[in-house]
């Protein structure tokens, strides 16, 4: 068997090698090649810590990050404290250390708790706002102008008057987070009313329909992917918005785990909270994607 | 026979960009008496669409009056039915759903709605398709979908915007065919608009042909070809039929007239 040299060759069969040279180029599968990718920054992780090319306070190596994971999360804790529930052990030898007074799943739960609540809020009032707005120039004129004011401004920069004027409890916390979500979800849904074609419209009327069928059963539903994306750009953007929003005077949350453990230099545990971040936020993008095939699966088709 | 709509020296004026206006249509009178099949027939800007957004009711005209049974439109209405060349379908719902759509407007319980949604998509021959969601369908069986959708609420007139522009020729052909047949098994007054003469004249059992800049109604053909096709189904024995294809050469060289016409205008 010959030995294939050129990488290319490893990724692409002949046909794909044609799409790229005649066809639109960069079609094709990349799935491969993306855990190609993966697997290599691992390994240049790996290799750059395990060769001792940085000092762990500037890179800690996989071992450690995964070491502080078992520590701080608790999994040895709770799997004796579970032995010992069902008769299997006699006593818990191994007691729960956490990181900042909470174990790992506290951090993470306080953290979706904030995003949750904020994101919920924002939805059950960003949406009607936004579609009044995309019904009605008076509701447009109305909030248009403060929406469109707000929403370039990075959330840090306000974040100071959300202490002042609420307070360093979970209500500022929440009402930034709430902010970071809302401005997307107004905005799409405005957008999304305006989706549907003016022939859809009439073909309602002209099939005997009322203003108030009209808006429910064709301007509402057509602006179902709109709206769909927007919650998806929602969320994204509270997440990303946590880590300043739990900058000040949180006891726990993922966010302030990674600004303690900066503190402290543990960069082991900085690491493991910018991966959890990392892999939460990808859970929500894949669940957002999977919601928009289950209840739009006609975007983009017509 | 008395005309059920009557168009009453109807006119149109737009304003337009330039800030003056533009008069889409210019005194225009037509009668629809029923089982009329009319076709509106010129070119761009002609006024054919405004008329027939006139009659759907989406438009009111700017003086003339449209009376169906003798009472002035005053809005779209479930008694008109319209198609639109761009078939607006409802992708969120399945092919019957969106069949059934005008009667759950009106309030329909679902059993019965269904079944008359079936019988009308059985009329255009999707009884293999009621469950597909309308998105995968080709252009041609979507416009079916459209007209199976126009008919659930039975209305008295049937509207028909280009439907079948969009469409490529041997599509086109099969629904001109099926449109006639719906036509023959509804009795419903139609009013067609197309660009095609052929189709025109295949469909038309009156013609009318309007010119542009003042939109209006310059020539009318009472026609029976697609009373001849219904007794015969060879449609292409019709349109080479000699008497076809010299009303065919009259009609192009009227609508080809006024373009030389117009251009000899613009040029001078």
């Amino acid at each position: 068997m010959k030995l294939k040299l050129d990488p290319r060759a490893w990724f692409a069969g002949t046909s794909q090698e044609f799409q790229d040279a005649y066809g639109q180029p960069g079609t094709g599968k990349s799935t491969h090649i993306k855990f190609a990718t993966i697997a290599a920054m691992l390994l240049a992780w790996w290799l750059v810590t395990n060769l001792d090319l940085v000092r762990p306070l500037f890179v800690p190596s996989p071992e450690m990050v995964f070491g502080k994971f078992v520590k701080i999360s608790c999994i040895e804790h709770y799997w004796q404290s579970a032995m010992v529930a069902v008769g299997a052990a006699g006593d818990v030898a191994v007691e729960c250390e956490g990181f900042s007074e909470n174990p790992l799943h506290m951090h993470i739960l306080w953290s979706l708790y904030r995003v949750f609540i904020s994101f919920f809020l924002a939805v059950v009032t960003g949406i009607p706002i936004g579609i009044a707005m995309g019904m009605n120039r008076y509701a447009r004129g109305i909030f248009d102008p403060p929406i469109e004011f707000y929403r370039p401004i990075p959330p840090l920069a306000y974040l100071p008057l959300t202490i002042i004027w609420f307070g360093i409890g979970e209500s500022g916390k929440i009402i930034l987070l709430y902010l970071a979500c809302f401005a997307p979800l107004a905005i799409s849904a405005r957008a999304g009313v305006r989706s549907c074609s003016i022939e859809q419209i009439h073909a309602a009327y002209s099939m005997g329909a009322t203003h108030n069928q009209v808006v429910r059963h064709v301007v509402l539903k057509a602006a179902m992917p709109e709206i769909l994306t927007g919650m998806r750009i929602a969320i994204a953007f509270g997440w990303t918005t946590l880590v300043a929003a739990e900058m000040v005077a949180a006891k726990a949350g993922i966010g302030v785990m990674v600004l303690n453990a900066a503190r402290f230099l543990a960069t082991d545990i900085v690491f493991l909270g910018i991966i959890v971040i990392g892999l939460i936020a990808f859970v929500f993008d894949s669940l957002m994607r999977w919601l928009e095939r289950a209840f739009v699966p006609w975007k983009g088709m017509m | 026979m008395t005309a059920i709509l009557k168009v009453e020296d109807v006119s149109m004026v737009f304003p337009s960009h330039e800030g003056g206006s533009v008069t889409a249509l210019n005194h225009v009178n037509l009668d629809f008496h029923p089982e009329e099949f009319v076709v509106a027939l010129g070119a761009s800007g002609c006024g054919k669409t405004t008329l027939l957004n006139l009659l759907a009711g989406f438009l009111q005209p700017t003086s003339g009056r449209i009376t169906l049974h003798g009472k002035a439109i005053a809005g779209p209405g479930a008694d008109r039915g319209v198609v639109f060349q761009k078939h607006a379908l409802l992708p969120w719902l399945n092919v019957i759903e969106n069949a059934a759509f005008g009667l759950k407007l009106q309030g329909v319980r679902e059993r019965d709605r269904l079944a008359v949604a079936r019988e009308n998509l059985e009329l255009v021959g999707l009884t293999e398709f009621v469950n597909y969601p309308v998105y995968k369908l080709s252009g041609g069986m979507q416009q079916r979908v459209g007209l199976a959708r126009a008919l659930t609420s039975d209305p008295e007139i049937l509207l028909m915007d280009e439907p079948l522009g969009a469409l490529d020729a041997f599509t086109r052909e099969n629904m001109q065919e099926l449109i006639l047949k719906v036509w023959k098994r509804t009795r419903k007054i139609v009013f067609f608009i197309t660009h095609s003469v052929e189709e025109a004249l295949f469909l038309a059992t009156k013609l009318i042909v309007m010119s542009p800049r003042p939109g209006r109604i310059t020539h009318s053909y009472d026609l029976g070809f697609s009373g001849q096709f219904l007794k015969e189904s060879n449609a292409r024995r019709i349109k080479s039929d000699t008497e076809f294809i010299k009303i065919r050469e009259e009609v192009l060289s009227i609508i080809h007239g006024e373009e030389v016409d117009e251009l000899e205008a613009r040029v001078r």
